[in-house]
């Protein structure tokens, strides 16, 4: 068994455990949280392949997972302050009572 | 081309661009409407002095006097439509007419309507109505005279109903309005025909022109189917516009009832402009009126001047025979315009322009000082117009009495020292000598004789014997016969209050001034025209004027000269005998004259009945055709559009229903459809973001699974 697979079953571990966050939790901030989880065991699995791909000198893996990460930090900043958004309105960060978004 | 004929149309535009101005300008601004129309119809008598002395100036080099200006206006066709303007002595002599006379009545009129609330409207009009009047001299075209004729018509209207709150005057403005377009009718056909017939409206055109010989010998070589020559029945056809508008028999009976009108618009309208727009017209076509087919020109008359002769000594006679009967000042003046203006349309039928033309300018101005001395004397007793409720005015308006006495004595012909004389003396001569028949003669002489009785009747009503002036007698006629004082009396006394009501005065200088102006025309007018210095008649013929007191005896002058001022000095007899004798003591008093045949009297008081005859027949006719009219549109064409109606309301019905269960259920049924559909899938769309999410992580696993499957085979 190879480093490579060791990587892939922990960011697998990470990524079910952000997903059955995401889907089991009521509060936003959790829900929120989860999804950080996911992403970033996509992160994990760019670097794995990155350094035991074939051609680990070029940057690419590294480049490809600060632009993630960063765009994660943005993502995070938007998703609380929608959340804050939504909480003024509803009073509430419980996502059953957000639900007029419907047909 | 000199600068006076080019820019001769300033001289209506002014007055029009003044009336336009006061039209738009604050109702209140009095003094602004006043000196509008009083400075631009001042400028406009410089300009037509100018213009008179223009071809005076011409006239004394030699050169030929007339002149003319043509522009084109629109194109149809291939055809140019040109109006344009024509300076010629017979314009040059009316224009100074027209403004100075107008000029006057304007400043008058600034007196006599003081205090009337619409002293604006009046102004407006009154500008208007000399704009149109003078568009009338000057065109050079038939076209825009007729314009200028139609707005003259319109203004008249305006002015005769200028107290509309008066139904008498709405009706009698109405009246002049109607009657005067019976009148236009037969003028705009003949216009019509003309134009077909010769291709111009232009009077002058450097040959082209339909009064000039090429036109006019054309237009004599052609006969109807009828047989009648066509410049005849042209002629005729502009005669019976002119019939309207001078208040000739049949078409007169809107002339008596436009007295309903202010006083100065009496004036205006009556002695110096409107009437004498008829006797001008005539005038300014006398070529085609004269023109003629016969070999020997100089011994027959044309058809038309015929006809121009005979309805005008029917006039002439018909208009002072009536003014005998009359207790209103302005109704007789009235009368005795019609009989005047019936002198005028006899002496240009049986002497030419010259004859008619003279009577017209000296009727003009002594016309017009009657009425303006008739309007001193209504606003000096307060409304009044009965003569049977005045009576010893001479002495309380002296200037007024002095002047008046001047006019009527002018209008009645009196011998050698008034106009009136020389130009009657002049008609009647010419209808002596006339070639066709002696009656219009003595007709005229026979009318001369009644004008010296009614205008005398007149005076000694007015001026002479002792104020009848009763509080009982204004009040009477206030409520029964005094339009005038409709706007006038009430407000004037109460503003004025300097003297008590009922009390007669002389009017203020402003009116008495133009009187005394007018009254010196008056009587010196007439030493232009006297046989002996024919100056005047020379001057529209273009013929040489020598001083020549052989004229005197020459042709049957003193014959002539002699009798009319024998029957002159009969009527005034006459006249003294029945009222100056014995001063008229009471206001309900019989008349001295009706006392000798009652009932012809009140035949002669009711207008001959002409009035009544109309109403008896043209308007009655017009009333049943109204009627049938009416009936046959309530009955015949109201049913047929009701049918028309009906069926469309069936095939509406019809559409409706079909609309609503074919066309609207099938589209109905595929909303719904859609609607149900879209239902369905909303479903999908809880609201929920986990339930979102659930069916994404759903998802993945499944083509995690597909992919997984895929790579193991």
């Amino acid at each position: 068994m190879n480093p490579l697979s060791g990587f892939l079953l922990l960011s697998a571990l990470i990524f079910s455990i952000g997903l059955a966050g995401a889907l089991t939790r009521r509060n936003a901030i959790l829900v929120l949280i989860g999804i950080e989880l996911m992403l970033n065991a996509a992160n994990l699995n760019f670097i794995a392949f990155w350094r035991y791909g074939p051609n680990p000198e070029a940057l690419t893996g590294v480049m490809f997972t600060i632009f993630s990460i960063s765009v994660a930090a943005a993502e995070a900043a938007v998703g609380l302050s929608i959340i804050l958004a939504v909480y003024r309105h509803f009073k509430s960060t419980n996502l059953d009572d957000m639900n007029s978004m419907k047909g | 081309m000199n600068w006076i004929v080019r820019n001769l149309w300033l001289v209506p535009a002014l007055p029009i661009l003044a009336a336009g101005i006061s039209a738009l300008a604050k109702r209140k601004s009095r003094v602004l409407a006043a000196s509008l129309a009083i400075g631009s119809m001042a400028i406009s008598f410089l300009l037509s002095v100018c213009a008179f002395a223009h071809v005076l100036l011409l006239r004394s080099s030699g050169q030929p006097t007339l002149q003319f200006f043509n522009f084109r206006w629109f194109q149809f066709g291939n055809e140019w439509l040109s109006l344009g303007w024509v300076l010629d002595p017979l314009t040059a002599v009316m224009l100074v007419m027209v403004t100075f006379v107008g000029l006057l009545i304007f400043i008058y009129s600034v007196g006599y309507m003081a205090h009337d609330d619409n002293f604006m409207r009046f102004f407006c009009f009154l500008a208007l109505f000399a704009g149109a009047m003078l568009g009338v001299i000057i065109s050079n075209s038939l076209l825009l005279l007729f314009m200028c004729w139609e707005i003259v018509g319109l203004t008249s209207y305006l002015l005769i109903g200028f107290w509309y709150s008066n139904p008498k005057a709405a009706a009698a403005g109405k009246k002049a309005f109607i009657v005067t377009r019976i009148g236009d009718i037969p003028f705009f056909l003949g216009i019509a025909w003309l134009y077909a017939q010769s291709g111009t409206l232009l009077f002058y055109n450097n040959g082209a022109g339909f009064l000039e010989h090429s036109a006019i010998s054309h237009l004599l070589a052609q006969t109807t189917a009828t047989g009648i020559c066509v410049a005849t029945g042209i002629a005729i056809l502009i005669f019976c516009g002119a019939v309207g508008k001078s208040g000739q028999f049949p078409l007169h009976v809107w002339l008596p009832d436009a007295m309903e009108g202010p006083t100065p618009v009496s004036a205006l309208i009556h002695a110096a402009t409107m009437v004498a727009a008829g006797v001008f017209l005539v005038a300014r076509v006398y070529p085609l009126m004269s023109a003629h087919t016969g070999i020997a020109a100089a011994l027959t008359t044309s058809t038309a001047l015929q006809a121009v002769t005979w309805i005008g000594s029917i006039t002439a006679l018909l208009g002072a025979v009536i003014a005998v009967a009359q207790f209103d000042i302005k109704r007789i003046l009235a009368y005795s315009t019609i009989s005047q203006l019936g002198y005028m349309m006899m002496g240009l039928g049986v002497g030419g322009v010259s004859v008619g033309m003279f009577h017209l300018i000296t009727h003009a101005f002594f016309k017009s000082l009657l009425f303006l001395g008739a309007g001193s004397v209504i606003h000096g007793c307060s409304g009044e117009q009965d003569i049977r409720h005045m009576g010893g005015l001479g002495k309380l308006m002296p200037i007024t009495f002095v002047t008046y006495a001047v006019g009527m004595l002018a209008l009645c012909g009196f011998p050698f020292f008034f106009s009136g004389f020389w130009s009657k003396d002049e008609i009647l001569h010419a209808a002596h000598t006339w070639n066709i028949s002696q009656a219009p003669y003595y007709m005229g002489a026979f009318a001369a004789l009644l004008t010296a009785f009614y205008m005398s009747r007149q005076v000694f009503y007015v001026f002479a014997g002792s104020s009848r002036t009763t509080e009982a007698g204004a009040e009477l006629a206030h409520g029964l016969a005094a339009p005038d004082a409709a706007g006038h009396h009430a407000s004037d006394h109460d503003a004025a209050g300097h003297h008590a009501p009922g009390t007669p005065h002389e009017s203020p200088s402003v009116m008495t001034i133009p009187l005394m102006i007018l009254a010196a025309f008056a009587l010196l007018l007439g030493f232009l025209g006297t046989p002996a210095w024919p100056w005047f008649q020379s001057f529209l013929d273009g013929t040489p004027a020598p001083v020549n007191f052989g004229a005197f005896s020459s042709g049957g002058m003193i014959p002539v000269m002699l009798s009319s001022s024998v029957i002159v000095l009969l009527g005034l007899g006459i006249g003294w005998w029945f009222y100056g004798r014995k001063p008229i003591k009471s206001a309900d008093a019989p008349d001295n004259l009706g006392r000798l045949s009652p009932s012809i009297f009140s035949a002669l008081g009711a207008a001959l009945y002409f009035d009544a005859f109309y109403g008896a027949t043209f308007v009655k006719l017009t009333t049943v055709l109204a009627r049938v009219s009416d009936w046959l549109d309530r009955w015949v064409w109201n049913g047929a559009v009701q049918t028309v109606t009906y069926t469309i309301f069936g095939f509406a019905h019809l559409d409706n229903f079909l609309d609503r269960h074919v066309v609207n259920s099938g589209f109905d049924e595929g909303c719904n459809s859609v609607s149900r559909g879209g239902k369905l899938l909303s479903m999908l769309q809880a609201g929920r973001v986990q339930g979102y999410l659930k069916i994404v992580a759903g998802a993945l696993i499944v083509f995690t699974i597909l992919l997984l499957w895929k790579a193991r085979i």
